[in-house]
């Protein structure tokens, strides 16, 4: 049994009387000491899906409407108020994307790491204090001492982004769920807080699930993937089998729009066309508007999940076939 | 080697800010602290570099949105950082600017044949607007857009739409130089390589020189013929791109290559 296991994860928005399904049939799961990387573009559910493991998809709009998500054996959909709270922010955490936005620009940085200390880990304010001060250091944040009486608006973005994940870290966590933790920093800032996380992960053996529309940070970071299309995952597999053999067109479609650093293309081949909105009645496999392998199939009907190579799932009609 | 079209010595934008607290230093930041270039007719120009390195700074001193503090930048020879904005009207046409949202950057009240007919009837490029709309249509259609949403309005379309218009509003004017801030970098992978094919393509049919700014070293090396990087309002190394990516010379042009994470295809060979 694995740490996380997502099976079958279905989550609808309702717009105008209507449920718009968002995330379908969704499964994946994450070990101790394991990075499990979801990749995709815009609207393509991959948020959804980590707000629904955190239980934070509490709106009128957005719910939950199948699957199962279990953690440590505890199924978090079914668990009780009180027992969930008592997880999140403890043995799970998760880091947001904006860390502008995330922290509350109110409290000191070192008050916002205490709060969480005192509620999980009943500890006196002195100690909460203390142990903030060791995980700014193992962030490395400079002066950790004096940053910890600082307000959020005094820290740089990337030093803020090293706040939220001292904050994630504060309690141990067994899984922590990064949501384009590095999205809005600097590449050269982005590499220290991607080695940051390695080197924690190789310390504390917590289980990651970074949430990414970089295919460069997931190859890079990652044990595993699984690629999203409009809610659906195209393909999953081990990164190494992943960017071996590329199973699903639109894997191959995204790595090519790429413009790479190491090597020249006179001009993109892009994905023509885009994501088709939810309002869109769509039939069939999701991609197929945009896919050069289309045929009358792929408009009909939704492919099933088949294993293209032994741990390489793949969600297309044509799976590794490849236009001439 | 022929004339540059824009060649600017010793540019320098400070700008002048109050301290911390109610009664502290002010204090000056340097943005632009010295950056000197040139751009050939037809070349495209890239500003790399950081958050807060100043490339945008350029951008909008360039176009007059920012004043310069010193320094010289002359179009065709001629100087135009000190002219009146009177003297400098006549140029806006000639050098056009491509911003990065394309949901802040067009007016949502304005249809989008209003959008891109004002600006020919300012510069004098139309008389009646059935001249502009025949040269609306067949621009739209340059860009990858059916003629009939020049009727529509901006929030009916979506952000690779949006940035394709922003582009026919700019290159309708045919301006001699473009320069594009950031103009991808707001766009989803599959879709940014839409316009950056579209952008390329338009560059080189047009022969317009253009100063591309941008963050990202993919895109950069895409599009650029030369690159400059930028570093706390300098330029610290300028040159041929594969130059550039090939043999940097700088530490911080290499700290930014290490940086950027790699994607390796197939499997590797050990």
């Amino acid at each position: 049994m694995a740490l996380l296991e997502v099976e079958n994860l279905e989550i609808a928005v309702s717009s105008r009387g209507k449920l718009l399904p968002v995330v379908q049939g969704v499964s994946f799961d994450v070990d101790d000491n394991e990075t499990l990387g979801i990749v995709g573009e815009s609207g393509c559910g991959k948020s959804l899906t980590s707000l629904a493991i955190m239980g934070l998809l509490g709106g009128t709009t957005v719910r939950i409407t199948g699957g199962n998500i279990r953690f440590d054996g505890m199924d978090l959909l079914t668990l009780p108020e009180k027992d969930r709270r008592a997880i999140m922010g403890n043995r799970m955490a998760m880091i947001f994307q904006e860390p502008m936005t995330s922290l509350n620009p109110v409290y000191r940085i070192g008050d916002q790491i205490i709060e969480n200390l005192r509620r999980h880990k009943n500890l006196s304010y002195a100690t909460a204090r203390d142990r903030a001060v060791e995980l700014l250091t193992l962030v490395r944040i400079p002066n950790p001492g004096e940053r910890v009486d600082s307000f959020p608006h005094q820290v740089s973005g990337g030093q803020r982004q090293r706040v939220m994940i001292a904050m994630a870290l504060s309690c141990d966590p067994k899984l922590l769920i990064a949501d384009e933790p590095t999205t809005a920093l600097d590449v050269t800032v982005q590499k220290e807080v991607l080695d940051l996380m390695a080197d924690l992960q190789k310390r504390m053996g917590t289980a990651i699930v970074l949430i990414s529309h970089d295919l460069g940070v997931i190859a890079e970071t990652c044990d595993k993937v699984a690629v999203m299309y409009r809610g659906r995952v195209a393909e999953a597999a081990s990164t190494a089998d992943l960017f071996a053999e590329l199973a699903h067109p639109y894997t191959r479609g995204l790595l090519n729009s790429i413009p790479f650093v190491d090597r020249d293309v006179e001009w993109l081949e892009a994905i023509p066309g885009r994501v088709p909105t939810l309002e869109e009645d769509l039939t069939g496999c999701a991609f197929h508007p945009r896919c050069a392998l289309a045929t009358d199939l792929c408009s009909l009907t939704v492919p099933d999940t088949s294993q293209f190579k032994p741990g390489h799932a793949v969600q297309c009609h044509f799976p590794g076939k490849v236009t001439s | 080697m022929s004339e540059p079209l824009l060649r600017i010595a010793d540019l320098k934008t400070h700008f002048r800010t109050k301290g911390a607290g109610l009664f502290g230093e002010k204090k000056v930041i340097k943005a632009v602290d010295g950056v000197s270039f040139d751009i050939a007719p037809c070349e495209v120009l890239s500003l790399v570099g950081e958050s807060g390195c100043g490339k945008s700074t350029v951008g909008r001193t360039l176009t007059h949105l920012e004043k310069a503090t010193s320094g010289e930048a002359q179009f065709e020879g001629r100087d135009f950082l000190s002219m009146t904005p009177a003297e400098f009207r006549p140029l806006r046409r000639e050098i056009q600017m491509i911003f990065q949202d394309p949901f802040a950057s067009l007016n949502p009240r304005l249809k989008i044949e209003q959008t891109l007919g004002e600006p020919l009837f300012i510069h004098g490029l139309c008389k009646t607007w059935d001249e502009a709309r025949t040269k609306i249509a067949a621009m739209l259609e340059t860009v990858g857009m059916d003629p009939k949403v020049m009727a529509r309005h901006p929030h009916e379309f979506s952000g690779g739409q949006r940035q394709r218009i922003g582009i026919a509003r700019v290159m309708i004017l045919k301006p001699k130089l473009v320069i594009a801030d950031e103009a991808v970098s707001a766009l989803d992978v599959s879709i940014q390589a839409q316009v950056l094919n579209l952008i390329k393509k338009l560059q080189r049919d047009s022969g317009v020189s253009m100063l591309f700014i941008s963050h990202d070293l993919g895109v950069v090396r895409h599009i650029s013929d030369r690159v400059a990087v930028m570093f706390e309002g300098k330029i610290v190394e300028i040159g041929e791109k594969h130059q550039i990516f090939e043999a940097p010379e700088h530490d911080y042009t290499r700290k930014l290559l290490g940086s950027i994470p790699r994607v390796t295809i197939g499997r590797e060979v050990t």
